[in-house]
């Protein structure tokens, strides 16, 4: 197992350099320059045009403007957004609480109603039920993100009026955030309602996130379970006499979720793409939200940056699900 | 605690709110507390704000979503544009007098203005000309300690050619500051109403300059306006409650928000449900629904805009007046109000708006009229012309959708023989592109005013030191120079009324653009918000509004 995590570790660090280097020239390889942008029809004159590229840095040679990224990056420091000017990783960091939440609730939701429905479908393969899961789950699947939360908003928030129509919390609350996860401050700051407020916010933002993973998962658990349901070692305890529930939850799916929990590690990236379309319907103050307008700003430190960090996250859940396939499968760490 | 923030916030919209039950049974406890209590029913209004300002230093940025933010709420300047009109009040200056050259414009200050008071800073005296020193030398001197913190750009302080301009700013006596010019420029006074212009606090700079934490003056903003800022979360809003000191007395509303949210139609269902009362930048497609919405009451108003499409003079045949003013004749531009503007428009003859003064009435726009107009490209020899339409790849208050309109005039041009080819580039590209003098092709683009006065239109779109730059037509005519030139010098405005509409003659006789439109800017409000008025600037202003 040690050795197999030594395996793993290693090689996240040319991953990581590999990220470095696509997350630095991706926004320098988009036409256009933030100066420009910056100016707009009001135009700049050469003169400030080479005074702001002195001040930003960008007069320098790329691999000069790439080794001191790298230089800075080691000592934690990622640089100051030149629209804001305040420091990259903490303009991160104060968005990331709010990604974190929606992401693991819409993942939760996903899992919770896509992993049933997919044990539910192959078990009862051919049925109504089966139909109905895998028609519902191709259409959730085929959704735009951005139609899907639209469309929602205008029946629960609209004419149900059941919902919030955006935000994290009614604005009738206000508390210092202490943690950034708006569950957890609202039960900290001890002000009846607050709690009720963020859950009714985050139900619809994580309906919508959360579809495309359910979709993904629900298919891909009926696939992996029916595979695995028509194993000898299934008929055998079937013939065993043991319940079907036992078959069914312990022998068959044990061996399903193998590619399932892949699935659901490859859905962490999809999640971070999702939230962006969402964070902005739902007014989500996201990493999402930040990272658009840093890339319509050419906002190149904030861009840089929150793609490295990005990709880190990305990297180091696949991490975790690598590891989980040794808890799940014995005979993977044993390799 | 609770009980206090439900009841502080009892007029609230979000009151009739999805999961209010419980908040109504709150808020009747609250009010049989209340019926022994001596506090007043504070008001909040909340502002569904398309987005996250950059900063809250105005001088910093140019985003008219930052100056929302901050000088529109949390400054004053020393002169100010009245809410809702393009006519300059005074600001924390009483009176002004300018020197019979020009060069010299004196202020004198209004006394007793109280700066904010807030958790980082209490003043300890009031607003006063080293306030007004501070300001502008931070923008002015490369050695101002200041200058640099927090990046150090000035845009929109450079952009109106302030460091040309300005030879000095000197205090007189504490209630009196000069600023000399080093030429005559009738806009100065309109240019100082901007929000670049706007005044700080020097002792909460040299406050947070002696802690050592610089940039956190620039974060945390101290101004003499009538909302303080109380507190800000990136992406998702901003506080402010109602100055008390506000030296136009105390605003009607003791709370504002700011909900951001970045789109058009959550922003719509948020004012429909209560959640929020004022919004911005409504979609077209959403103008009809909230006409007859019973929530909402739409507001409108021309913006201080024009959309234009603009010839490259220098290259033949756009060389020829006769032959661009044949061209113009061929747009159809009724039809571009109603497809591209959704009926949110109005046809523009002028390169100014009408909200401007001096916008010339008399003026005679080339209506449209394809038959003459392909006879008076024959009469000229023009056969079989080709040439391209530039199309902007974003959407902009003056333009909504570059493309379509460039498709109509696509469509209007081949039936006076002319063929058209479109041609789009990134957004900083085109701009880059557009001001080349051998440029191929008539570039579609626009403007929006800075400060109400016409020089900003006439002077930096169409004047002689524009050509390559932001005269897009590349179009330099001794006539019509010479009139924008005096303007600038001559300080009666009635004389100034007179070079322009003459200025805007010489335009149409010429015709170096097609002048398309003046977009009609929207905006809805909530049937209880009273008061608000809209800001030909684009701006969001919420001094003087009310609820019901």
């Amino acid at each position: 197992m040690f050795k197999f995590l030594l395996t793993k570790l290693a090689m996240i660090v040319p991953t990581f350099i590999g990220v470095t280097i696509a997350s630095f020239a991706f926004i320098r390889l988009l036409p256009g320059d933030p100066i420009l942008l910056m100016a707009g029809e009001r135009g700049v004159t050469p003169e400030r045009r080479e005074e702001l590229e002195a001040i930003m840095g960008f007069d320098r040679l790329l691999w000069d403007q790439y080794f001191s990224f790298l230089g800075d990056l080691l000592q934690g420091d990622l640089g100051v957004s030149i629209v804001t000017k305040a420091p990259v990783l903490g303009e991160f960091l104060a968005r990331f609480p709010a990604t974190i939440e929606l992401s693991v609730i819409a993942i939760i939701f996903a899992i919770a109603i896509g992993l049933p429905a997919g044990v539910i479908a192959a078990v009862r393969r051919g049925t109504i039920f089966d139909h109905t899961v895998m028609g519902c789950s191709l259409t959730g699947y085929s959704m735009p993100i951005f139609w899907w939360g639209l469309l929602l908003i205008i029946f629960f928030s609209g004419i149900l009026e059941w919902t919030p129509v955006s935000g994290r919390i009614s604005f009738l609350f206000y508390f210092e955030p202490v943690t950034g996860f708006m569950l957890i401050d609202s039960l900290l700051a001890d002000q009846p309602g607050a709690f009720k407020s963020a859950v009714l916010h985050l139900i619809l933002p994580a309906v919508v996130l959360g579809t495309i993973p359910l979709a993904v998962i629900a298919r891909q658990t009926r696939s992996s379970m029916m595979e695995v349901l028509s194993e000898d070692y299934v008929r055998t305890a079937r013939a065993k006499g043991l319940s079907p529930l036992r078959v069914v939850g312990v022998h068959a799916l044990r061996n399903a979720l193998i590619t399932v929990v892949t699935v659901i590690g490859l859905q962490v990236g999809v999640l971070l793409a999702g939230a962006i379309l969402t964070e902005t319907i739902f007014a989500w103050p996201g990493i999402g939200k930040w990272m658009i307008d840093s890339i319509f700003r050419r906002d190149y430190p904030a861009v840089q940056g929150g793609l490295l960090l990005i990709a880190s996250i990305v990297m180091i859940v696949n991490l975790i699900v690598d590891l989980t396939y040794g808890l799940i499968n014995p005979s993977i760490r044993h390799e | 605690m609770a009980i206090d923030i439900i009841y502080k916030h009892n007029n609230h919209p979000a009151m009739s709110q999805p999961g209010g039950s419980i908040m109504k049974a709150r808020l009747i406890a609250a009010a049989a507390i209340a019926l022994f209590a001596t506090t007043v029913q504070a008001k909040t209004l909340v502002f569904c704000s398309e987005g996250s300002p950059e900063g809250f230093t105005p001088s910093l940025y140019t985003a008219g979503t930052t100056f929302d933010a901050s000088s529109r709420q949390i400054y004053n300047k020393l002169v100010e544009f009245e809410i809702g009109a393009t006519q300059i009040i005074p600001g924390l200056a009483d009176s002004w007098e300018v020197s019979d050259d020009g060069l010299q414009y004196t202020f004198k200050l209004r006394k007793g203005v109280k700066f904010h008071s807030t958790k980082n800073f209490t003043p300890s005296r009031d607003f006063n000309a080293d306030d007004v020193l501070f300001s502008f030398e931070r923008q002015f001197s490369k050695s101002h300690p200041y200058h640099m913190v927090s990046g150090g750009n000035y845009e929109y302080f450079n952009g109106m050619s302030m460091p040309d301009l300005l030879k000095q700013v000197s205090k007189v006596d504490d209630y009196t500051v000069r600023f000399t010019l080093k030429r005559p420029e009738a806009p100065m006074i309109a240019n100082l109403a901007m929000d670049f212009a706007s005044i700080h606090s020097a002792e909460y700079a040299q406050k947070m300059a002696a802690a050592g934490t610089m940039d956190s003056f620039d974060q945390n903003p101290i101004g003499t306006g009538p909302f303080k800022m109380i507190a800000y979360q990136k992406d998702a809003f901003i506080r402010y409650k109602a100055h008390p000191e506000f030296f136009r007395g105390k605003a009607a509303i003791d709370d504002l928000v700011f909900a951001i949210t970045p789109d058009a139609s959550v922003r719509y269902q948020k004012l429909r449900a209560g959640e929020c009362h004022v919004m911005p930048y409504p979609n077209p497609a959403d103008i009809e629904a909230m006409r007859t919405d019973p929530k909402v009451n739409l507001m409108s108003q021309e913006g201080l805009n024009v959309g234009y499409l603009a010839y490259n003079v220098l290259v033949a045949p756009f060389d020829n007046p006769r032959v661009r003013k044949a061209l113009n004749k061929a747009i159809n531009k009724d039809a571009i109000i109603d497809a591209v503007f959704q009926g949110a428009g109005k046809v523009a003859k002028n390169p100014i708006p009408p909200t401007i003064w001096s916008y010339n009435e008399a003026t005679v726009d080339d209506g449209y009229d394809p038959a003459a107009a392909k006879a008076a490209l024959a009469a000229e020899g023009v056969e079989g012309l080709k040439m391209k339409v530039w199309a902007m790849p974003v959407q902009r208050p003056y333009n909504p959708n570059a493309r379509r309109m460039a498709e109509l005039i696509q469509a209007d041009f081949s039936k006076v023989g002319v063929e058209v080819e479109i041609v789009t580039y990134e957004w900083g590209e085109y701009l880059k592109r557009s001001k080349a003098k051998d440029r191929d092709g008539a570039v579609l683009l626009g403007w929006t005013g800075d400060n109400g006065d016409p020089d900003n239109f006439l002077a930096v779109l169409l004047g002689c030191d524009g050509v390559g730059g932001s005269n897009r037509a590349h179009w330099c005519h001794k006539p019509f120079e010479d009139l924008i030139q005096k303007a600038k010098l001559v300080s009666d405005p009635a004389e100034r009324i007179r070079l322009y509409e003459q200025a805007q003659i010489e335009f149409k006789k010429q015709a170096p653009w097609a002048t398309i439109a003046h977009s009609i800017v929207f905006k809805p409000v909530r049937k209880e918000v009273t008061g608000f008025k809209i800001d030909p600037f684009g701006g969001h202003s919420f001094y003087g509004v009310d609820l019901k």
